[in-house]
């Protein structure tokens, strides 16, 4: 067996592709922050309780509806997405005249709200779901058995963000969306509806946790706890990737979670906290991150 | 966040009067309140006061403070109980862990303002969590347990109720009075002149990241002094002092009694430790419970408790 | 003589005066029982209400009632959080008089719950937690653990498993009290019995994701991957294990510690096969199924597990003990409990050593094929029976200090 560093390549390999896998998840749950913070200038701390309920909301599709993971893939995020527009019109617009960090402070009460209510009702530990008949099975890849699913997500992921990032830097509405970030008087002035645009764009963020929430029901058990430990991890990815920026948070998402999976193999202690450490690495010689702009 | 104006002779005499009472409540409490109750209350009343003296009045909005509370009571607990330390001594190297944490910290926290500042305190909490999880010394999961608590100055037992619960309020009082001087002091000044208008006030020939750096560092060693003496009134450190659910916590009682009030973080403290104890038995409503107060405070209520109350009395508490 | 009979009557009327109410001597004259465990979380079906069931029919089989003797049950969860479980016992000590604690499952907190209750003078009656510590260094005169210990599990399950061929292992541990302990116990017969680890890998507790972790596992190329954790992280780590094709690639998992109910979750498809090690299942004999029939009216349905027959077995005691020792000062109490033999319908005739160790039979245990299971719950089969005194670790082995 070939060996790279003294580790072989069997466990090298089988870790940078559960590194990517969980890279994904950073990818895509920094992805709705980023577009979140880009336009709304809040950081939506509600987004772990959003990806857990896009879980909940499929395992509750499945054994309450009879619909499978397909139709929850598609559902989940509209119906998540929905609570988030009325949490943004509701509340968060109130808040637009004020310091935000109070837009911080509210979204952080409501993912206490969330997780609470559903922990008293499911309790913290996981609900099994049942991983969609089709992906089942895996691929020998010789160095390593690859879940399909496992693959799937990747896959899935990185349509969906490059999908995102596409709409958002080539298309009209992106652009429309870009230059309400920055100066949304002169875009309404020119006729556009910007409040609703921020609604919208909300919803879609949110649309965006609750997918990945959906992608991590089979593998990750789905439990109230789920977003919560997660969202600061992503926290940190932004940070990296610079806010704001698009194309900034998928790669340092991706690349992220594969510099994780490195340190699992090579230095395993420290696989919780390499990228706290990045971050104030970051932080010391380029604080607007790898792909910000400094605001 | 808040605008509470200088103060005046009237104003010192109102939150003088409220001392007193407080003073008097705390002396009383322990005749009628189970005093290990009350003596968490002043711990997390400390922590609350330090906390606020970096957002209400350096308007700097720390999202991790839980490192300090839980790194300084992981410091005090190995002194007391692998070093043996007296109770004095392994209370104030607690909290001389927290000051120099609370420098490193601040050092690359301070590069950044408003909401980046928010989310690396929060990061880097999150990682001190993490050490705490691994390191070998603070028992992971288990914590550190069986503190002793120890004879202060190598005397008192502190193993009486009463006795410990003396050194607590004097902790605390000591602690909150700290926190008054340096409030109403020139430092102070310039600290609420840098959170109105920093730039002004750099052009007015102050250093504002020393400033920052300064109310960070005092803030976070305060917190840790309230930390460092829960250790040893609980006789454990754990986890969950180090988690971002902790910093939370903090968040919320000083916003719920009243940020940038100066008896606010007490009351919201005692009001947010009451709760949870009556509302125990429910489980996971507490913290239901306290989301909705956020979202209320945040909404509707962002003066706090005492901020209301100042406002009508038309002075600042 | 009239004065003597006068003295003779004072004295008669003044002994039954004494006398009075069968259990005056009890403090407050409740006895009040605490049962605390987890209620929510990855132990809750393990432990969880149905301890609190077990619990009071334990009351009323003791017959408290009939005897005059005012018991009251409180509980609580304590989340597995050494903190919260030691507020919430020391809040029950010193305001609500709270005389014993039973059950707390999750090792960490059952420490700190023995350090207390010694400090404090009251009992600690453990059923849910395994770390051998509990009747190790850590022993109490106040303390005595019931149900199973990670020795326990490591002999009978460990050196069933090396004697079958399993002589290489990988673990993998739940990284607090509980874990570490388990992995120690179970690395030591191992070695004794002529095995090798080829490594240990710690994940958090509780876990979610342990794909990285069985990789690691599954490139030691260790013939048994040996999971020293419980509950939920089991579960998960089996059902993990078969996505990533461990089984299938030869290598086996032993559950270190596996529950009926834990086997309820897999399903027998997924489980069968498994082998452990406990001390109590409700398909043993007739006394043991007359109880089960109870219990599960009582309990939703779902079947006991050893845990909540070691509430049952332990809170009897308790209260069998009180009413020799005429008073419920814990010390005393467990002092009086070590003196008496034990007997119950679900662990039979048994005693409790000076380290607090309960003595009793083991039973090595596989899981059935789905075919063999002819009703709910009939998972297992008894593959030996283990006494007691190999059972468990002998007596001059713990580092007690209280055995000299």
């Amino acid at each position: 067996m070939t060996e790279i560093f003294g580790v072989p390549t069997q466990a090298l390999f089988g870790q940078l592709l559960i590194g990517l896998i969980n890279g994904s998840f950073y990818a895509l749950l920094s992805l709705g922050l980023a577009v979140i913070f880009g336009l709304l200038n809040i950081i939506n701390f509600t987004h772990g309780a959003q990806y857990m309920m896009g879980a909940f909301v499929a395992y509750l599709m499945l054994n309450k509806l009879g619909l499978g993971y397909w139709w929850a893939l598609l559902l989940a995020p509209v119906v998540v997405g929905v609570t988030g527009v009325l949490i943004e019109r509701l509340m968060l617009s109130r808040l637009y005249k004020l310091d935000h960090l109070y837009g911080l402070l509210l979204t952080f009460g409501l993912a206490l709200i969330i997780q609470g209510l559903f922990r008293n009702e499911y309790g913290s530990s996981g609900q099994p779901y049942q991983m969609p008949g089709e992906l089942t099975g895996a691929q020998n890849l010789g160095f390593m058995f690859l879940p399909n699913y496992r693959g799937w997500i990747i896959g899935a992921s990185l349509l969906v963000c490059l999908a995102t990032w596409y709409v958002i830097e080539r298309t009209k509405l992106g652009s429309y969306l870009r230059a309400a970030t920055e100066n949304p008087q002169l875009v309404q002035a020119f006729g556009i509806n910007v409040p609703l645009m921020i609604t919208l764009t909300y919803g879609f963020g949110v649309a965006l946790a609750a997918f990945a929430g959906v992608m991590a029901a089979p593998i990750y058990q789905v439990s109230p706890q789920m977003g919560a430990d997660l969202i600061i991890v992503v926290f940190a990815v932004v940070v990296i990737g610079g806010m704001g920026s698009i194309m900034g948070a998928i790669l340092t998402g991706f690349g992220l979670g594969l510099i994780e999976g490195l340190t699992k193999v090579f230095y395993p202690e420290a696989s919780n906290i390499v990228i706290f450490v990045i971050m104030v690495i970051v932080l010391l010689i380029k604080p607007a991150g790898l792909f910000g702009v400094q605001k | 966040m808040s605008t509470a104006p200088a103060a005046s002779s009237g104003d010192l005499r109102a939150q003088r009067v409220a001392f007193v009472v407080m003073v008097a409540v705390l002396a009383v409490a322990p005749l009628v309140i189970y005093p290990v109750f009350m003596m968490k209350v002043m711990c997390f009343a400390l922590f609350a006061c330090a906390f606020n003296l970096l957002i209400g009045f350096g308007g700097l909005l720390s999202f991790g403070h839980a490192m300090f509370l839980g790194s300084a009571g992981y410091a005090s607990a190995h002194a007391a109980k692998v070093w043996g330390f007296n109770p004095e001594f392994a209370i104030l190297f607690g909290t001389a862990v927290a000051l120099v944490l609370g420098g490193v910290a601040g050092l690359l926290a301070i590069r950044r303002q408003g909401i980046y500042f928010a989310m690396i305190t929060l990061a880097l909490a999150q990682m001190i969590y993490f050490v705490a999880l691994q390191a070998k010394f603070t028992g992971g999961e288990d914590g550190i347990q069986s503190v002793p608590r120890g004879r202060l100055f190598g005397v008192i037992d502190l193993s009486q109720p009463l006795a410990m619960y003396a050194l607590v309020t004097v902790v605390f009082l000591a602690g909150f009075l700290l926190i008054w001087r340096v409030v109403h002091s020139p430092f102070g000044q310039v600290l609420k002149a840098i959170r109105e208008n920093e730039n002004r006030a750099i052009s007015l020939g102050y250093d504002a990241d020393r400033y920052k750096l300064m109310a960070f560092v005092i803030s976070g060693g305060i917190a840790g002094l309230a930390g460092a003496t829960k250790a040893i009134v609980f006789q454990l450190a754990s986890l969950t002092d180090v988690h971002w659910t902790m910093s939370g916590e903090v968040v919320l009682m000083t916003l719920l009694g009243g940020l940038g009030t100066i008896f606010g973080p007490v009351v919201g403290a005692a009001i947010i430790i009451t709760m949870q104890n009556y509302l125990a038995q429910l489980g996971a409503w507490v913290t239901v419970v306290q989301g909705v107060i956020f979202v209320i405070c945040v909404l509707a209520f962002r003066r706090g408790v005492i901020g209301e109350l100042g406002n009508r009395l038309k002075k600042p508490l | 003589m009239r004065t003597t009979f006068k003295l003779a009557a004072w004295a008669a009327a003044a002994a039954l005066a004494c006398a009075g109410p069968a259990f005056a001597q009890v403090s407050d004259g409740v006895v009040k029982i605490g049962v605390m465990n987890d209620m929510s979380g990855l132990y809750a079906d393990v432990t969880g209400p149905g301890s609190v069931v077990a619990a009071k029919m334990a009351i009323e089989d003791f017959g408290a009632a009939r005897k005059g003797m005012k018991v009251e049950v409180v509980s609580a969860d304590h989340q597995n959080k050494p903190d919260v479980g030691s507020t919430i016992a020391r809040t029950w000590y010193d305001v609500d008089k709270v005389d014993a604690i039973f059950d707390v499952p999750t090792s960490s907190v059952a420490l700190a719950i023995s350090q207390l209750t010694r400090e404090k003078g009251k009992a600690f009656i453990n059923s849910g937690a395994a770390t051998s510590d509990l009747t190790g260094k850590a022993c109490s005169p106040n303390t005595i653990h019931w149900t199973y210990d990670t020795w326990m599990l490591a002999n009978g399950t460990g050196s069933a498993i090396v004697k079958n061929g399993g002589d290489s292992w990988f673990f993998l541990t739940a990284d607090y009290a509980f874990g570490h302990a388990l992995e120690r116990d179970t690395e030591a017969v191992v070695l004794k019995n002529g095995g090798k680890v080829l490594g240990k890998v710690r994940h958090p507790f509780p876990g979610s994701d342990f794909s990285s972790f069985l990789l690691q596992a599954q490139s030691s190329k260790a013939k048994i991957i040996g999971l020293a954790n419980a509950g939920g992280d089991t579960i998960n780590s089996i059902k993990q294990a078969s996505e990533f094709g461990i089984v299938k690639g030869g290598q086996k998992l032993a559950g270190m510690l596996v529950f009926i109910s834990d086997v309820h979750g897999l399903g027998l498809n997924t489980a069968q096969g498994l082998i452990y090690t406990e001390t109590f299942y409700w398909d043993l004999n007739d006394q043991t199924r007359a109880w089960t029939k109870r219990f599960v009216a009582q309990n939703n349905n779902k079947y006991p597990t050893m845990v909540h027959a070691g509430v049952y077995s332990s809170v009897l005691h308790y209260l069998k003990a009180i009413e020799a020792a005429k008073t419920d000062d814990g010390t005393k109490v467990v002092a009086q409990m070590k003196a008496m033999p034990t007997d119950d319908p679900l662990f039979g005739k048994g005693s409790i050593r000076a380290d607090g160790r309960k003595m009793h039979n083991a039973y090595l245990v596989e899981v059935k094929k789905p075919s063999e299971s002819k009703g709910p719950y009939d998972y297992e089969k008894v593959l030996a029976t283990i006494p007691a005194e190999q059972a468990f670790r002998p007596l001059n082995q713990g580092e007690c200090p209280l055995v000299k």
